[in-house]
């Protein structure tokens, strides 16, 4: 899932505080799991800055909707009827949603309550890593379920590099060396062979660097 | 043992205080409450295990996000006894009011008794 984490009140305080009709608007999917921006998030938050303008001496409406997602049509005309009601919306989605809901709805600024990470998943409750760069091209058939490219730091198809010590990468202590996990994890399988073979040389086009990305599939479309 | 209490303070029965979350702590300063303490089970002795602990968790976030907005993130307190400790409970109620009293009252109130005067 996306795993993002909510901005620091004081940013959210700087970006919101000349409106005087907020709508805070929560996602119930990737957000919700990473504990950032979910209908619980939605309410502490409401109520933070409730109390926050409420104190400044100043009258702010702040009203509360969670989608269930904002990256579709369908969700976001749920608040078409409510929308115009609100000077800004401050949406706790991911990246995509506050976009998606500023392309919908050009009137009304909207602005972003969190800040999206990467995609990732939960190793335990509180503690989210990355798993998925998106690159366009998976190969985890080969490196059997674990990602170079989004789990070693240089992105070797061919690793490990020297900076390999004891299981763990030359950066970091704390990160575990991708091509350690890759070569134990091809051991276990008994698969070790398959790492005798050398991956070729990557087509980067179809990762983020070829530029913005879209997938197109006529045999769905309408 | 029929003890004397604050008369100040408004009990709210919960099975555990693991029950106890971010929003209610919230919504009560948001309604006016000049303070809340939320009293657990001593540590280790929580009959769900650990909710006594995330009561204490969600305090100190409670904490933190009181003190950003202006409100003061002392007022909110995570206090742990046993339920047979009647004279300790008596205790902390006392050093609650003290500590309110100290603070003063919600500055939501005062802000709001401004802006009608």
């Amino acid at each position: 899932m996306i795993v993002a984490k909510q901005k620091d009140i004081e940013e959210i305080i700087e970006e919101v505080k000349d409106y005087n009709k907020i709508l805070i608007a929560g996602c119930n999917e990737c957000v919700t799991v990473c504990e950032a921006g979910g209908k619980k998030e939605v309410a502490v938050l409401a109520s933070a800055l409730r109390m926050y303008f409420m104190n400044q001496g100043k009258d702010v409406k702040i009203d509360e909707v969670t989608l269930e997602r904002q990256c579709d049509h369908e969700y976001l005309e749920e608040i078409r009827k409510m929308i115009d009601q609100y000077d800004v919306v401050l949406s706790l989605a991911c990246g995509v949603g506050v976009q998606f809901l500023a392309e919908k709805y050009i009137s009304t600024p909207i602005v972003p309550g969190v800040d999206t990470c990467f995609m990732g998943v939960t190793e335990e409750r509180g503690v989210w890593s990355e798993r998925c760069q998106a690159c366009g091209q998976c190969i985890l058939a080969r490196t059997a379920g674990i990602c170079p490219v989004s789990r070693c730091a240089k992105r070797l198809f061919n690793g490990p590099c020297g900076g390999s010590t004891k299981g763990k990468c030359e950066i970091d202590k704390e990160l575990d060396c991708a091509w350690q996990l890759i070569i134990d994890r091809l051991k276990e399988l008994g698969r070790l062979d398959d790492y005798e073979q050398l991956t070729p040389i990557k087509d980067w086009s179809t990762e983020r660097a070829g530029g913005p990305r879209k997938v197109v599939r006529e045999d769905v479309r309408q | 043992m029929r003890l004397q209490y604050p008369t100040n303070i408004k009990i709210i029965c919960l099975p555990c205080t693991g029950k106890v979350d971010l929003i209610h702590i919230m919504r009560a300063f948001e309604k006016g409450a000049d303070g809340v303490y939320v009293a657990g089970c001593l540590e280790g002795t929580c009959q769900f295990n650990t909710g006594n602990m995330r009561a204490r968790k969600r305090v100190e976030q409670a904490q933190k996000i009181l003190e950003k907005i202006g409100i003061g993130g002392e007022r909110v307190q995570m206090y742990h006894l046993s339920s047979s400790e009647a004279p300790r409970f008596v205790q902390i109620a006392e050093e609650m009011t003290e500590k309110i009293m100290a603070l003063g009252p919600n500055p939501i109130k005062i802000a709001g008794k401004k802006k009608a005067a």
